[in-house]
């Protein structure tokens, strides 16, 4: 697939769950494990209701997006939280024209 | 470094993907076999097997991957190849169910779940080659768990072919007998069309049209349950923004499907071809055609007002998705399966859609009588009518129509069939029982109809 890694090596997270100690350290923790440079964060929460938006840059890490969604939204799973992996593109493509 | 997307754009985003079944309902590689041709019936086999594996050798692998960088379900990988009448025209009718014994296997072997292309185009006549694949149509797809078919019998350019209406008629009653312990399961794998597109991604009706190039990934986007929420969320918005807010919505689903498309496409080293704006709804609760007019103001699908709605929504749908990719093509509209959207079948339930408001709707949206069970002892004739309005009605609005009917064996009205899957199930829906049997077996052709003096 060296079609995908030839495009923009950035991703974003998104966590949304009820809040509890520890996500961001969670994730972040995660992600500098495997090299993964976060980029840029936010998060917000609405009546105990946790979002983050997270963008991360995998060209330093040997990590494919599709493992670390994998990884990220099992784990988060046991947590309670709904964790999306997705490609920047998505995001590029879906709102800027 | 700097966010590029405000938090509501992603939010909207994974929304869409994980409470509103936002999807791409299909990748589907089409595959030429005019260069398969050989009068030895075994190297001909051989020539078409070899060349649909290594094709699509690595579709489904593409599509798998895709979907896990990407973040959005990719449903179905599909491979549509040349019509075989076309391909293989020197056949006769034991040949052709050995060709699509050929197609079942390849398609097994590369793992996608539906292979289109056991078709003919008859719409001005029939080849010996036609003939014999029309013929081999029933035991083809009775014995093959993956082959589609399609038969395309009129044309906006070309007439209606009457005879091949009345020959069709015939051939979808024997699918359904042949496979009468199924529900009459293979008729669900044979479309009759108007006016058929020849890049189509969509199943049963797939094919890979003599004009087409060599090979090509052609793309179809899905999302009735994003389309349905937006109607939901605004019960205040006039029309004018009813169908901006439509438009703006079909747009986001189809640029999905341009990068998807284009991604697979440059992955696998073929072509993009087209991205197909459908709206295909899936047996799901949300995932529904239905609920969108019902959202709309309409209490029940099929009411008075439903056409409109129809019409408002295919329309608002095209105007969104073509800007949102450089080519558009196949089926492109709103679909209305019967038996794969739960709205539908709700509304045929309570009595509020009938056939012939169905019928009225493919008037205006995309494609036609489609996933509709019909009772068992209905007969050759009535079928061939049934196919002849729909086809007179793509012919004379210059669009694609079809028909995709299943006559239940041993059923009749009211009762239910089960398809299981994507292809779901529904009640069983009355013909009318007065015959059409002298009209539709006249014979000849329907002339091409005139294109101006239109009213």
């Amino acid at each position: 697939m060296e079609i995908l890694k030839a495009r923009t090596s950035r991703v974003i997270i998104t966590v949304l769950g009820k809040d509890q100690l520890g996500i961001i350290a969670w994730v972040s923790g995660r992600l500098a494990e495997q090299n993964v440079n976060i980029l840029d964060i936010s998060q917000t929460i609405v009546q105990e209701f946790f979002t983050m938006i997270m963008i991360v840059d995998l060209a330093t890490s040997s990590l494919e997006v599709a493992e670390l969604a994998a990884a990220l939204s099992s784990e988060g799973r046991l947590r309670g939280l709904q964790v999306s992996v997705q490609h920047e593109d998505v995001f590029a493509y879906m709102h800027r024209i | 470094m700097t966010i590029t997307f405000a938090s509501e754009e992603i939010i909207q985003t994974i929304e869409m993907v994980k409470n509103e079944n936002l999807d791409i309902r299909t990748i589907t590689m089409g595959i030429s076999l005019l260069d398969c041709s050989d009068d030895n019936l075994l190297k001909l086999e051989q020539k078409i097997y070899n060349k649909i594996t290594r094709s699509a050798e690595h579709l489904v692998e593409v599509g798998e991957q895709l979907e896990k960088s990407f973040g959005i379900p990719i449903i179905n990988k599909r491979v549509s190849v040349t019509p075989v009448a076309l391909a293989a025209a020197h056949l006769d009718s034991e040949g052709m169910v050995r060709l699509a014994k050929v197609l079942d296997s390849a398609a097994r072997s590369v793992g996608v779940n539906f292979i289109g292309g056991f078709s003919a185009l008859v719409q001005k006549g029939f080849t010996k080659g036609d003939l014999a694949l029309i013929e081999a149509i029933p035991q083809a797809l009775a014995e093959t768990d993956y082959v589609c078919s399609s038969v395309n019998i009129g044309s906006t350019k070309a007439g209606i072919n009457m005879d091949a209406v009345l020959k069709m008629g015939e051939i979808i009653l024997s699918c359904a007998n042949l496979t009468a312990a199924k529900d009459g399961l293979a008729a669900a794998k044979l479309v009759v069309f108007c006016n058929a597109p020849e890049d189509n991604p969509f199943m049963a009706g797939a094919f890979h049209g003599p004009g087409e190039p060599e090979c090509s990934l052609n793309v179809g986007v899905s999302g009735p349950g994003v389309v349905a929420s937006v109607v939901r969320q605004n019960p205040g918005a006039d029309f004018g923004e009813l169908a901006s807010l439509i438009k703006r919505t079909a747009f986001k689903i189809t640029r999905m499907g341009e990068l998807m498309g284009r991604t697979a496409s440059a992955a696998l080293n073929i072509p993009f071809g087209i991205v197909d704006l459908s709206l295909a709804p899936t047996p799901v609760v949300g995932d529904s055609v239905a609920e969108i007019l019902e959202h709309m103001g309409l209490e029940r699908c099929g009411t008075h007002g439903t056409t409109a709605a129809l019409a408002l929504l295919n329309d608002a749908v095209k105007k969104g998705g073509a800007m949102a990719s450089s080519h558009v093509g196949g089926l492109s509209g709103a679909f209305i399966p019967v038996s794969e959207d739960a709205g539908m079948i709700r509304a045929l339930e309570a009595g509020a859609l009938t056939l012939d408001k169905l019928e009225a709707m493919t008037c205006v949206c995309s494609v036609g009588l489609d996933m509709i069970a019909i009772p068992g002892d209905v007969s050759a004739y009535t079928i061939a009518g049934i196919i002849a309005d729909e086809a007179a009605i793509g012919m004379i609005n210059k669009k694609t129509t079809a028909v995709r009917l299943i006559p239940a064996p041993g059923k009749k009205a009211g009762d239910r069939v089960e398809f299981g899957g994507l292809l779901g199930g529904a009640p069983v829906i009355g013909t009318n029982n007065f015959s059409s049997r002298a009209f539709v077996s006249r014979g000849g052709r329907i002339p091409a109809p005139i294109t101006s003096l239109s009213n």
